[in-house]
């Protein structure tokens, strides 16, 4: 099969399309996220449970917010790059962008639901409830039934190109609800707070929490990243199992 | 440090329950992630043949 080339600066950047040269790349990286995940996390809890201060109105039950704010960013954030690979997937017709976008889905809907599981447990001592039908909460529900929309449309369409293209239409149109989740707070009136931290001004909170919040999201961040490229190497042993490079690497780990 | 012992920490100031129930399912599922992802890669490689190490079942 002949590969296409798309050469911006002397390099041929479809060369890394080719999933038997991402392979190995891929395998060389998971350490060095992995590792920078779990030092970031332990820096994070460090800051979060023994330097950032106890909160004046919510007491201790905001440190919560170590876990909830990173887990929610990265929900947000992973669909929004799968839906990128699954774009380059349709324009391109590059099959390891179709790998990736499947690769990222478990663990963005794994962040969703963490998201959701400690909104609740953070919604009960402070706002009296676990759940509310307010816009932030139930466009954060709907993002997970896109996640799994996704994967259950993967795994029930038996033909692999065809799966794909299908599963990156939804992901491509499910990216509209990213925005409404994030604008939520500012379009609705919605029980949950506004963003506590932005880009155009200064954070709401005291330095050592956004310290702690900062590391906890670096650390899901990398975590994520870990994860995901662990997932492609797989997707890809399984995928291109008829390919002699596939068969070869499988030999040598005999 | 706002804590003067284990169990003032482990308390939470009354929010035990909250905090260490979304500490422990977010440190859980990140267990259960990863043991899946070495089981799939695992049954990946088996159907290729390559089993697991000093095991390789013929096809």
């Amino acid at each position: 099969m002949s590969q296409p080339s798309l050469v911006i600066g002397n390099i041929n950047w479809f060369k890394y399309a080719s999933p038997q040269t991402f392979f190995p790349l891929a395998g060389a990286m998971i350490p060095w996220f992995g590792w920078a995940a779990a030092a970031l996390a332990a820096a994070g809890l460090y800051v979060g449970f023994f330097v950032a201060p106890t909160d004046h109105q919510q007491g201790e039950a905001y440190r919560i917010i170590f876990i909830h704010v990173p887990a929610a960013w990265m929900s947000m954030f992973i669909y929004l790059v799968m839906a990128f690979w699954a774009g380059v997937g349709l324009a391109f017709n590059t099959r390891l962008s179709h790998m990736m976008a499947q690769a990222l889905a478990p663990t963005g809907a794994l962040m969703t639901f963490l998201a959701l599981w400690t909104g609740a447990l953070w919604g009960k001592p402070t706002w009296g409830t676990w759940w509310v039908w307010d816009a932030r909460l139930t466009s954060e529900l709907i993002l997970l039934f896109l996640y799994l929309g996704f994967m259950a449309l993967q795994a029930a369409i038996d033909e692999p190109r065809r799966a794909d293209r299908a599963g990156a239409l939804l992901a491509l149109v499910g990216s509209v609800n990213v925005p409404i989740i994030y604008f939520s707070v500012q379009w609705w009136n919605t029980l949950h707070q506004g963003a506590s931290v932005s880009l155009t001004a200064a954070p709401r909170m005291a330095a050592t929490m956004l310290a702690g919040m900062l590391l906890m999201a670096f650390a899901f961040w990398f975590y994520s990243i870990a994860a995901s490229l662990h997932r492609v190497r797989t997707i890809i042993l399984e995928r291109e199992r008829g390919a002699d490079w596939v068969k070869e690497y499988a030999r040598g780990l005999r | 440090m706002s804590w003067g012992s284990l169990g003032e920490f482990l308390a939470m100031g009354g929010y035990a329950l909250y905090v260490w129930g979304s500490y422990a399912v977010a440190a859980g599922l990140i267990v259960v992630e990863i043991a899946m992802l070495v089981a799939r890669r695992r049954r990946a490689l088996e159907g290729l043949g390559a089993g697991r190490a000093g095991a390789g079942s013929a096809p």
